[in-house]
């Protein structure tokens, strides 16, 4: 079963969540992380790293000698990635989404494969769980290419050995996020009862029914701001399985990168209740799906 | 005309909550939210809508089943495996298409649409702080990049057109397309970050990206009682990196209650922490004359 952690708002608690859920976990897990512009798991879970690797895209190097001015690519790329100034054939590369269609489209052989660095993708063990994580390098505008090549990574990975999985998303509901919790069985919606928490949940919860995901709320928090979220998952049927309440020592605790199943006898059985209730939705989810297929 | 940026790499910081104390305390300015994708400030400041606008951006296949003939040309061209076969038809799934057209070009058919992508909805306010620029991107959408483009160039438009002199934006979260498109051009940005493992982390990469745009960075550390240690390595960040400290500010529930209320801690209460924010206020304007001078 895959397990999307995701929020809709940042920092409400997804990476304490995957990690305190990764670090109890008792069936074969991986654990990934596919908040690549921010990626924080490896912070909490602390893997011995094995390897790692540079992720790349396809991008279309120019040969001007080549170059008969037809302008056929430059007419076909959508992202301003390769135009034709007057006589001067001009590649931004990074414009480029490596859609490959200048490269099939030029009839002279003026374009040919170059690389840009997306980041780069590692991969450990975090106590009995596998670890994976992309990070993306620092002035690269696209997520998505490199979570595509981490989720191949990943699958690589379960067809080595079958394993649950954990993913812990990025923030939002735009492109990168939807396309993380795209592949998964369950998404935990981890909210805080704020104003702020509860619009951008509702975002998520909005965005990601339109998938038919099976969904679950997670509150991070309980007892700050006010009852809308609990209101909210009332109404639509929503299950809340469970609550973290705020306490200064969470926050304590979090700080000193320590992963919050792990703090307190409480914390932890509240996070292995946790675990269970995520276990029985998952498989009911998958249950019909196979059902249905 | 100088703009800022607030931004912060990791969520949940207090980036918006702060914004929304500094447009109550800025003078003549445009408030803009740049998080397009999960926009918060609007909880804060309840802007009446002036204007409402469709935002268009990119375009997105669409297969015809009638001229179709499965030939699976799209499919095999298609890097981003958009294309499945559904109950003997192709389809395009349109959470996975990037609307590069390479299956439109090359379909020997010409089966395949391409119509423009409706992705969201931007807006021009009135607040009780003055003008706001705000949008809403529909879930799921990309372009986020361009659709914050557009509000930075409308909140140009509008602070030359009331002759208002400075922008005031709440950035995204992260480091990609939408906070790599509303630090172009910035005067200034001001990095809201936690004493944590992941604020540090985060902190660190969003300040080599301004650093990639050559952008002055100052430096708000919010809920510094939380870890004395972690603190001390921010500021220690801090001065390595040539970053201005312009605030350390408590970790205070004031800030969630003020929000409850629909108010900026500066309104909500007069003492405490929202003295501390009126002062890094005054921090952020001094460090902005510095900027101007420069």
């Amino acid at each position: 079963m895959i397990i999307a952690v995701a929020s809709g708002k940042g920092g409400t608690g997804k990476t304490t969540v995957s990690a305190s859920l990764a670090s109890i976990w008792e069936e074969p897990l991986i654990a990934v992380d596919l908040d690549v512009e921010e990626p924080n798991l490896h912070l909490f879970l602390t893997p011995q790293i094995q390897g790692r690797r540079e992720a790349h895209m396809e991008v279309p190097v120019a040969d001007e000698s080549l170059c008969t001015r037809c302008g056929a690519c430059s007419e076909l790329c959508q992202f301003k990635a390769i135009s034709l100034l007057g006589e001067v054939l001009l590649a931004f590369p990074e414009m480029c989404h490596g859609c490959g269609g200048c490269l099939a489209v030029c009839p002279a052989g003026a374009l040919t494969p170059g690389v840009r660095e997306l980041g780069e993708i590692s991969w450990g063990r975090a106590g009995d769980a596998r670890f994976l994580m992309g990070r993306l390098r620092v002035g690269e505008a696209m997520s998505p290419p490199l979570m595509r090549q981490v989720k191949d990574q990943l699958n690589q990975m379960l067809a080595q050995t079958p394993a649950d999985v954990i993913i812990d998303c990025p923030p939002g509901v735009s492109c990168p996020a939807v396309n993380s919790v795209m592949d998964s069985d369950l998404v935990l919606l981890v909210t805080e009862p704020t104003p702020f928490g509860f619009y951008d949940f509702e975002l998520a919860w909005r965005a990601f029914s339109d998938l038919g995901k099976p969904m679950a709320a997670i509150i991070n928090r309980a007892g700050v701001g006010d009852r809308a979220v609990y209101d909210f998952c009332a109404a639509q049927g929503l299950p809340i399985l469970g609550e973290i309440p705020f306490a200064r020592a969470a926050a304590e605790a979090y700080s000193k990168g320590q992963v919050l199943a792990q703090a307190t006898p409480e914390l932890n059985q509240a996070f292995r209740a946790i675990a269970g209730r995520v276990r029985e939705l998952a498989a009911g989810a998958a249950a019909k799906e196979a059902a249905h297929a | 005309m100088l703009e800022i940026v607030v931004i912060s790499g990791k969520g949940g910081t207090g980036k918006t909550s702060l914004t929304g104390a500094f447009a109550h305390l800025a003078q003549n300015k445009v408030i803009c939210d740049l998080d397009v994708d999960a926009p918060d400030l609007h909880l804060l400041l309840h802007p009446k809508h002036a204007r409402e606008e469709d935002f268009y951006s990119g375009h997105e296949a669409v297969i015809d089943p009638v001229r179709c003939d499965l030939c699976g040309v799209c499919q095999e061209k298609c890097r981003y495996q958009a294309i499945d076969e559904i109950d003997g038809a192709l389809k395009v799934n349109p959470v996975k298409c990037e609307g590069c057209k390479v299956c439109v070009e090359f379909c020997p058919a010409g089966a395949i649409d391409f119509p423009e992508k409706h992705c969201g909805q931007w807006y021009e306010s009135e607040t009780r702080f003055g003008p706001m620029v705000h949008a809403q991107l529909f879930p799921g959408e990309e372009n986020s990049g361009r659709l914050v483009a557009l509000l930075r160039q409308k909140a140009r438009t509008l602070a030359e057109e009331r002759g208002l002199g400075l922008i005031l934006c709440d950035g995204a979260p992260g480091i990609g397309c939408p906070v790599i498109s509303s630090l172009s051009g910035t005067d200034l940005t001001v990095a809201v970050t936690e004493p944590t493992p992941s604020g540090r982390h985060d902190l660190e990469r969003v300040v080599e990206l301004c650093g990639h745009f050559r952008i002055p960075t100052g430096v708000i550390i919010n809920k510094h009682d939380i870890n004395p240690a972690e603190t001390a390595a921010l500021e220690a960040f801090c001065a390595e990196k040539d970053l201005r400290l312009l605030a350390k500010l408590p970790h205070d529930l004031a800030m969630t209650q003020a929000m409850v209320q629909g108010q900026v801690i500066t309104e909500y209460q007069s003492q405490g922490l929202a003295e501390l924010v009126r002062k890094a206020w005054d921090e952020i304007m001094g460090m902005a004359d510095l900027v101007k001078a420069a």
